[in-house]
């Protein structure tokens, strides 16, 4: 069953093309990535899934906990619509705890009003009560429950990166994307990291798209690959097949 | 869990004794009126400076306004309560509503402005709602609106200090809340999270302008006598002052701060002519030693010992 | 007669546009290069004031001589603002720098006020009173309307050599580009921004001593609303951009005089704190100002 179909997708920016005519498939249950020189586009890619970039033209159809087919989605209702992602350069809520973090990816999994919350209604003490327990319990699979009040500026920067995700897994996704998760990681750090993300997609039924510069992580969990190099989608397949593809290697290793 | 757990009891007994002390000493004779007019300028204050710092502090959104929302609250008081001879709590109910309202309209701009943007167009809205009250000759023109019956007292003055507090406490112990000092972090992080940023500043906005309506009501129904001039630019400096001084997103830091800097101006008085010289050494001090303020974003914690944001931590 | 009307308000909108376009081009630098709205700027312009003033009426300087000295005391005290108030919070928060420029701001409107007494002064004539008729209608030139524009204009022929032509003037398009970039070629970033500030001074103290001249009375606090004025100007043009300022001010002259003469001077300032607002919205980055978006 696909999930994900993306038509025809172009952007850019002032006349230069970021993204141009990719055309993708995505299964439920999938875990893909998206590997690519620097500049290739991913990330813009990732912008365009997210609504944070409206597509110049083309289309992108999710079907998820509902089906939405938009040429632009509002960044703040993919949550709704099951899809939730970390950033390449970690945005954190800085000065706010660990607990607080993952509490704000929830957000849409609480259900009370203004009124209940100014009086601290009954609705309120059952809607944070059952959050936190939820929160609580990511927190201890990502092994960050013993730093819940800790500021996640304060944080090592490995633990960031794992927090970004627990916070996108809070909003209960279908689809988590995940742009560079390994960023800045030692070789032990990827090793656990590729554990958890082949963990997390199982227990939580994840469909997962990720970005990533780690060779090692990319062919150790990745089922499929799409290669992207000057915004266009230059290869598609599983690991074996891109790694003898020769218009990927010629796009890593430049010329002929 | 339940509402009248152990903390809320001692919160309600410690707020009924401060009430029942300062009534005490005004019947001893002891707190004048001199005193007591100062206690009403410090609670105006206190409100003012806790629902900019909804907007500014815990939401950072830049607002160089606030005072137009206490002047058309003051003014919708003046003329609930002058013109129309009604009773003040309609006066307050009337001037938190249509300054609420007026929180909506400017809300809607800070959908697209940021950081000094924003400030500059909350300070031109400040100036476009003086000049339009200097312009009114049924509210008095630049001359000002007169003989405002005098409701304020030191009863309503404190009840609606600690109202505000309450509901702006709690509004920022809930998710909602939670939300809001994510847009401050990081909105784009919010959005990607299911925040929906535009609601929530317009919110913020709205909530913020209510409560300046309502010290608006008070400062009118005390003083029985406003002007447009009272609410300039200047005033919005005064109360952002506060809250910067206090700290942003920090409620007990705007408490301390509007008591502090009501003091400050109380012993400047003495001295009219170096008065606003020194308090702007003051302020630049202030700025260049402490720019986080007193408390930071920290809250003063007099009842729960559990620390965090999260207010179902701290009630279990 | 209406043709008359309509040039008359053109002389008087460009004189009123030449003075905002002057702060106003203070305000962009000073934004351009920190990243500060100085609240204080339109505080120097009064400064400016003050100065020809006590250069005209106590050392009995002509109208040259008052208004070079007063731009060189003008750019010396921004300098010193700067390095005294500005420098120590340059690493902090947008709302402490701020604060803190309205506390230089009222500073100065006090200081002189305890200082020099808060009485109007009446600034001396220096310019001939003569009036000169336009295409032989009823519309008049004021002399002192032609040594405003002119003056500007010179000004900012001045301003647009040094920004393009000097080292000085690359080193501050740099800074404001890049300022780390800028530091690693080998600028020296304190020397450029206090040689920003100078200029964007010099520009203020120049508007203060036409001002004074043109409408013979100066008070401490002449420098807020003007200089409110043209913050809104130098962001009408967009914030940063030099042509953007002198395309500000003069806009918003024009605006405020038609305004006037339409009848709305009550209305005058909030008309243009309106503008404000709407081209916030409408073109955040100013008439020509260019689109950015945040890299995420």
């Amino acid at each position: 069953m696909d999930m994900l179909v993306v038509n025809n997708l172009y952007k850019s920016f002032g006349g230069v093309k970021a993204v141009s005519d990719i055309n993708m498939t995505i299964d439920e249950g999938e875990i893909v990535g998206i590997i690519g020189p620097n500049g290739a586009g991913k990330t813009t890619f990732f912008n365009l899934l997210t609504g944070i970039y409206n597509p110049s033209s083309g289309d992108i159809v999710y079907k998820l906990k509902e089906e939405v087919s938009a040429k632009s989605f509002k960044p703040f209702k993919m949550t709704k619509y099951g899809v939730a992602r970390t950033f390449q350069n970690i945005r954190l809520f800085k000065d706010m705890t660990v607990l607080e973090n993952v509490l704000i990816g929830y957000h849409n999994n609480f259900k009370y009003g203004i009124l209940s919350s100014i009086f601290h209604l009954s609705s309120y003490f059952k809607n944070e009560k059952k959050g936190n327990e939820e929160v609580t319990q990511l927190l201890k699979i990502f092994d960050l429950y013993d730093k819940k009040d800790t500021l996640s500026k304060n944080l090592p920067y490995g633990e960031q990166r794992k927090l970004e995700i627990a916070r996108a897994l809070a909003s209960k996704p279908k689809l988590l994307l995940l742009d560079e998760p390994a960023a800045g990681m030692n070789a032990n750090e990827t090793k656990e990291l590729t554990k958890l993300i082949n963990w997390i997609r199982k227990e939580f039924d994840l469909t997962i798209i990720l970005i990533e510069h780690d060779m090692s992580l990319v062919m150790d969990i990745c089922e499929k690959l799409f290669v992207f190099d000057y915004g266009r989608l230059i290869a598609q397949g599983n690991p074996e097949s891109i790694q003898k593809n020769p218009k990927v290697i010629k796009a890593y290793l430049g010329g002929e | 869990m339940k509402i009248l757990n152990k903390k809320n009891i001692l919160s309600i007994l410690a707020i009924l004794i401060v009430y029942a002390i300062v009534e005490l000493l005004t019947h001893l004779g002891v707190i004048d009126s001199y005193i007591q007019l100062n206690l009403i300028l410090i609670g105006i204050n206190i409100i003012l400076a806790v629902s900019l710092n909804l907007i500014t502090g815990f939401t950072g959104q830049f607002s160089l306004g606030h005072a137009a929302f206490m002047s058309i609250g003051a003014y919708t008081s003046g003329i609930v309560t002058a013109k129309l001879g009604l009773p003040f709590i309609v006066g307050i109910i009337a001037a938190a509503v249509v300054a609420s309202i007026a929180g909506i309209i400017i809300g809607i701009p800070t959908l697209r402005l940021r950081g000094d943007y924003l400030a500059i167009a909350t300070l031109g809205f400040g100036e476009i709602v003086k000049i339009i009250a200097i312009n009114n000759d049924y509210i008095g023109g630049a001359v000002g609106l007169n003989d405002i019956p005098q409701y304020t007292n030191w009863t309503w003055t404190y009840f609606l200090v600690v109202l505000t507090v309450f509901i702006i406490y709690n509004f920022i112990k809930s998710y909602h809340g939670r939300a809001c000092i994510a847009i401050r972090e990081d909105e784009i992080a919010a959005e990607a999270m299911g925040v929906n940023t535009t609601y929530y500043k317009i919110l913020v906005f709205t909530i913020g302008a209510f409560f300046a309506g309502i010290a608006g009501a008070l400062y009118a129904n005390y003083f029985s006598f406003i002007k447009p001039d009272s609410f300039g630019f200047m005033k919005s400096v005064d109360i952002l002052v506060i809250v910067v001084f206090g700290g942003l997103g920090s409620i007990s830091g705007s408490i301390i701060g509007a008591i502090a800097l009501s003091l400050i101006s109380v012993f400047l008085q003495n001295i009219p002519e170096l008065r606003m010289v020194i308090y702007a050494v003051i302020l630049f001090l202030i700025m260049v030693y402490r720019p986080q303020g007193i408390m930071g974003n920290v809250e003063l914690k007099l009842f729960n010992k559990k620390g965090g944001l999260n207010g179902y931590a701290g009630s279990k | 007669m209406i043709m008359e009307e309509i040039i008359q308000q053109i002389v008087n909108g460009v004189s009123l546009g030449s003075i905002y376009a002057l702060i106003a081009l203070g305000y962009t630098m000073v934004y351009g290069i920190i990243k500060l709205i100085n609240f204080a700027h339109g505080d120097i312009y009064m400064i400016g004031a003050y100065v020809g003033f006590a250069l005209t009426t106590f050392l009995k300087l002509g109208f040259f001589p008052a208004l070079i000295l007063s731009m060189v005391i003008c750019a010396i005290l921004g300098v010193i603002i700067e390095k005294v108030a500005y420098k120590p919070i340059r690493n902090s928060t947008r709302i402490a720098a701020l604060i803190t420029a309205i506390s230089v701001s009222l500073f100065l409107e006090y200081g002189m006020m305890y200082f020099f007494k808060p009485d109007t002064r009446t600034f001396p004539s220096l310019l001939p009173d003569k009036q000169i008729k336009i295409f032989n209608t009823d519309a008049v030139l004021d002399i002192k309307n032609v040594y405003i524009i002119v003056v500007t204009i010179s000004l900012m022929l001045l301003l647009q050599y040094v920004i393009h032509r000097t080292k000085v003037g690359k080193a501050m398009r740099a800074v404001s580009l890049d300022r780390d970039a800028a530091q690693l070629m080998g600028i020296d970033i304190n020397k450029t921004i206090s040689n920003t500030f100078a200029i964007g001074s010099a520009l203020a103290g120049a508007a203060g001593v036409l001002v004074g001249t043109y409408y013979n009375s100066i008070n401490p606090l002449m420098g807020v609303v003007p200089g409110l004025k043209a913050f809104v100007a130098a962001v009408i043009g967009g914030i940063g951009i030099i042509p953007g300022a002198v395309f500000g001010g003069f806009f918003l002259g024009i605006t405020e005089t038609t305004i006037s003469s339409l009848g709305g001077s009550l209305y005058k300032d909030a008309v243009a704190f309106a503008i404000l607002i709407l081209v916030l919205l409408l073109k955040p980055n100013g008439f020509l100002g260019k689109d950015v978006k945040e890299k995420v």
